[in-house]
């Protein structure tokens, strides 16, 4: 296992050098998007128009923060589940998207799409939303503020603590159910 | 007829709505510090440590200990000689409102086809039950997406007993995976029917963790299911280790001769609920 202090925008060079297992500290800007978010960015890239945030490089925080109170940049804010993006994750992936964070599994085409287009999956800890808001510095909706807590934010991230749980060379993370006992 | 005041009602629910959400069980506090002496992967306890590190956070900060702070989920005991003028569920949802807005709370109720967020997290989830006498007990829990889509209800044939509930309850646990946040508290409802089966589920996550169930025998299935599930090494978060699971709460009703209703509700290692009573 190895620690990596890692910038966004991400590069293919930076990718290649992660493994599953590794810990990474990410900084700079990620983006928030969640179901009803993700469901929009399909509508605008079948329409082809373009999209709020530049997806070369980019990280998606699958998140929907509680509303921030007065005198932080945020509420709480910990990874929701990210299965419920896997319909959409391949597409993003093949335009530029470099990293996913969430919890929980991901299906053999996310998985998949992930080593034709070097990307990883970060798992942050579920449940940890107050903790990890501390390292979200800044957050301001960019898009679709009318979905609320599902809009799109970017936030600017200080050394937020991230596994990684697959990476782009086929290497997963999580613990295989054990069935013989 | 014993008169209580709505708005006596909605001022504890959204006091109860806030601190819940801010506030982590000491139950449930307790099986955290046990998992960060006792579980055997670094991964695992890792997870145990930013957990109560996140725990003691939100108490401080007044921040949710989780930023899914869920459908509102009330479980009432009304006396029948309770009288509420303006009536208890709205008195309970204008508290739920209260509380989710001056706490900073998330609301995640939506339409279910549009999508589109009701904006104060109603409804709330109201389930009453009439009980002799002139008490009013509130219990609320705040019921986040993530586990519970990973929770079902199935109708078993009478046959398949409790070998079949206990298949059942491990597959569910395994196709979870880490999915529901765990380490997860399983609340199982065995019996009813198809709709009282669930709400019990859901109820009996409202015990304290370390109870032990009055009935020897069931408290005997709780402690099966519990190892069953906690030999799949699952771990916190899925990344391996002996804490998949930090409770099962079983609750039985009769059901009808033909049936075998199960429900598994499963709940995240963020188990927030409380209560008030009147």
């Amino acid at each position: 296992m190895t620690t990596h202090a890692l910038n966004t925008p991400l590069t293919d060079a930076d990718i290649e050098k992660l493994r599953a297992g590794d810990v990474v500290l990410l900084s700079g800007i990620i983006y928030s998007g969640r179901d009803a978010a993700h469901k929009k960015l399909m509508e605008l890239l079948d329409r082809g128009e373009a999209l709020p945030f530049d997806l070369q490089g980019a990280s998606i925080y699958y998140v929907g923060p509680s509303p921030a109170p007065p005198g932080r940049p945020i509420g709480s804010a910990g990874p929701t589940t990210s299965g419920r993006m896997d319909a959409y994750a391949p597409r993003l992936h093949a335009l530029g998207l470099k990293a996913t964070i969430g919890k929980g599994k991901r299906t053999d085409a996310v998985r998949q799409a992930m080593q034709d287009h070097k990307a990883v999956y970060f798992g942050a800890t579920g449940g940890a939303g107050a903790l990890l808001s501390k390292c979200i510095t800044a957050s301001k909706v960019i898009a679709f503020d009318e979905l609320g807590p599902e809009a799109i934010r970017e936030m600017t991230v200080q050394d937020f603590p991230l596994l990684v749980i697959n990476d782009a060379f086929g290497g997963e993370l999580y613990a295989k159910p054990n069935l013989n006992d | 007829m014993r008169e209580i005041q709505a708005a006596d009602i909605s001022a504890a629910v959204a006091r109860m709505c806030v601190s819940a959400n801010t506030r982590l069980p000491d139950d449930v506090r307790r099986k955290f510090e046990e998992g960060l002496r006792n579980e055997t992967t670094a991964a695992g306890k890792e997870i145990f440590r930013q957990l109560l590190e996140n725990a003691d956070l939100a108490f401080e900060t007044k921040l949710p200990l989780c930023q899914d702070c869920g459908l509102a989920i009330f479980y009432v005991e009304l006396g029948e000689d309770v009288f509420v003028p303006g009536g208890v569920n709205a008195a309970i949802t204008e508290g739920m409102v209260a509380g989710y807005k001056d706490g900073f709370l998330r609301k995640s109720s939506c339409d279910p086809l549009s999508r589109r967020n009701t904006g104060d997290n109603t409804p709330a989830i109201i389930h009453i039950d009439l009980k002799p006498g002139d008490a009013l007990k509130i219990s609320y829990m705040a019921k986040g997406g993530g586990s519970e889509n990973m929770s079902r209800v199935t109708m078993l044939s009478p046959s398949q007993g409790w070998e079949g509930i206990k298949q059942f309850v491990v597959q569910r646990v395994v196709e979870a995976g880490p999915n529901p946040c765990p380490p997860i508290i399983l609340g199982i409802g065995i019996g009813g029917t198809f709709e009282l089966a669930p709400k019990i589920a859901k109820q009996a996550l409202l015990r304290k963790l370390d109870d032990l169930h009055p009935d020897p025998k069931v408290a005997e299935m709780e402690a099966e299911l519990l190892a069953a599930v906690n030999r799949l090494g699952i771990g916190p978060m899925g990344l391996g280790g002996s804490y998949t699971c930090l409770g099962v709460k079983i609750a039985l009703a009769p059901c009808h001769i033909a049936s075998l209703p199960l429900a598994v509700n499963v709940q995240c290692h963020s188990a927030r609920h409380e209560e008030v009573e009147f």
